[in-house]
């Protein structure tokens, strides 16, 4: 039943409009209710919280299909990973064309003497060759495991963008400390999960595990979705 | 002192707060008219947290020549986009939290290095000179900045009603913080109850302001009510809400902010273009309202005032 519902065509459809309601959302507020008193900072922070929760939803994937014992979930990870990007997309452009009107060189300015930005652009360029390479033919191009070590680098993303959100705020650190346990959370489960493969690796080498099959298969992450 | 006034205000150039009002009203109304729902209304009731319970309206006796003539921000911006972390960090949580605050009765208390100590009651207060209003730009360290028209009285006038002794050099002052009306304090992150200071001098130049009310009215709670400091030359946490009581005192008195971080907050903490704040440029501000940023002036715009109280202070170590 769940594996029906997972596997629709439509359950890709529902899940992309679901993730375009953030941004339909702010459309709508700025058309009817206003977007309050400081708008282009509203949007920063709007977009900015979305970047994280799509960042969160991409790494829980994997966690989650083992957990859960649901391996169809891997067809939203490109998904998810690239409305991260998406939402990235909109929190930069909305910082260099509204914020700072194109003022390039105080943008670099800005790169280079603020942390908390300097921090959030790495966090930013670091997707941009992810979302280029979301294609089934990088990945073929690239070779599985290439392509896998490549895309680790989302684990660096996360981590700038808990950091640049947690240097930002002037004293309230609640809202960065719960993504930061989050990120925190999910990444430790990949350290933990290496940590026992090494073990086991030595232990059995060249035995394959039962528990990485889905990891080991490119197939899987390979195959085009509708 | 050189005082120099600014350029004469007319009152005619100062759009009225009621078209503020009206305009939003003809906005909401075209709306609602083509949305043609009243699922629609409500949505705009919960989009738009309406600020102040009502205020009372303040008899103004007198315009101060300080006053400036741009435009004045929209109200209603100015009562739903505040920092005031006893009532929540977030832009609108003071608009939608501050209703708790208990404005009434009120007593600030004046103590310390005066022959007399004496408490005020809110009347007491308001009637130690002529309510004036005082239109100033106001400019947040966060690198925004609004345009209100304030009432109040020169904070003068109260610290002249005090024999001071020669030890009070500078003036300390301290917020309510009662957590039982202020629940979401206990979140914000920074030492409460809020406390801020200036110099004796500073305090008792023309420009800094006991201020009762703004737009006419008195104070919403989240605004600061009943009786705030205005001190346009500064940052706005310098500016500190619901007073309960000021003390004179010998030593540069500690202040919230400082106390927090005192490598990016300092006891001056004037508006300064040149000197920025660690973590972002003080060189530009957004005037709430406007879609460009625009250039912070140094003091704020108030240079000409105020320069004077720091010839040669290092405005870079001392900011």
């Amino acid at each position: 039943m769940v594996k029906n519902i997972l596997t629709s065509r439509w359950a890709k459809v529902a899940i992309f409009v679901l993730c375009l309601g953030p941004a339909a959302r702010l459309v709508w507020r700025a058309l009817h209710a206003g977007l309050g008193a400081n708008p282009i900072e509203f949007i920063t922070h709007e977009t900015g919280d979305w970047i994280l929760i799509f960042l969160v939803l991409t790494l829980a994937i994997t966690p989650l299909r083992r957990v859960l014992q649901v391996p169809e979930l891997i067809r939203f990870r490109r998904m998810l990973g690239l409305f991260a990007f998406f939402y990235a997309c909109l929190h930069f452009s909305t910082w260099i064309g509204l914020d700072k009107f194109f003022d390039f060189r105080e943008m670099l300015n800005d790169v280079a003497k603020r942390r908390f930005i300097t921090v959030g652009f790495i966090g930013f360029a670091l997707m941009i060759p992810l979302a280029l390479t979301s294609t089934a033919g990088a990945i073929r191009r690239l070779g599985g495991k290439r392509w896998r070590m490549l895309h680790r680098l989302i684990y660096v993303s996360a981590a700038a963008g808990v950091v640049h959100y947690y240097w930002l705020v002037k004293s309230d650190v609640r809202k960065p400390v719960r993504y930061a346990l989050l990120v925190g959370l999910l990444l430790a489960y990949r350290v933990c999960l290496w940590l026992i493969d090494k073990r086991r690796g030595a232990a059995v080498r060249g035995t394959p595990m039962p528990g990485r099959v889905a990891r080991q298969s490119t197939s899987e992450v390979i195959t085009p979705h509708v | 002192m050189l005082v120099r006034k600014s350029s004469e205000l007319k009152y005619s150039e100062i759009t009225p707060k009621s078209i503020y009002m009206n305009r939003r009203k003809f906005i909401a109304a075209t709306s609602l008219a083509v949305a043609g729902a009243a699922a629609g209304s409500k949505l705009l009731e919960m989009a738009w947290p309406q600020a102040a319970q009502a205020g009372t309206k303040l008899n103004v006796a007198a315009k101060s020549p300080f006053s400036t003539t741009e435009p004045q921000t929209p109200y209603n911006d100015v009562t739903t986009y505040n920092n005031y972390y006893e009532f929540g960090t977030g832009k609108n949580d003071p608009s939608k939290n501050a209703h708790t605050l208990r404005t009434s009765p009120w007593t600030v208390s004046v103590e310390g290095e005066v022959k007399k100590k004496r408490t005020f009651d809110l009347d007491g207060l308001m009637t130690l000179a002529p309510l004036e209003e005082r239109i100033y730009r106001h400019r947040c360290v966060e690198a925004w900045s609004i345009v209100v028209p304030w009432i109040g009285i020169g904070l003068a006038a109260l610290i002249k009603q005090f024999e001071l002794t020669p030890k009070a050099k500078y003036v300390a002052f301290q917020s309510l913080y009662d957590p039982q009306q202020m629940p979401l304090g206990r979140n914000a992150g920074i030492e409460l109850p809020y406390i801020e200071g200036l110099r004796l001098d500073e305090a008792m130049h023309p420009l800094a302001t006991l201020c009762f009310g703004m737009y006419g009215e008195t104070l919403p709670n989240q605004d600061g009510a009943p009786v705030r400091l205005v001190v346009p030359w500064k940052y706005g946490f310098k500016s500190i809400k619901s007073i309960v009581k000021i003390k004179f005192v010998e030593t540069q008195p500690p202040t919230t902010w400082k106390l927090s971080n005192a490598h990016e907050y300092g006891f001056y903490s004037n508006v300064n273009p040149s000197v920025d704040h660690p973590r972002w440029s003080q060189a530009t501000e957004r005037r709430l309202g406007e879609f460009r940023r625009r250039k912070t002036l140094m003091f704020n715009g108030y240079g000409d005032q105020v320069a004077q109280l720091y010839s040669g202070m290092d405005l870079t170590k001392n900011y």
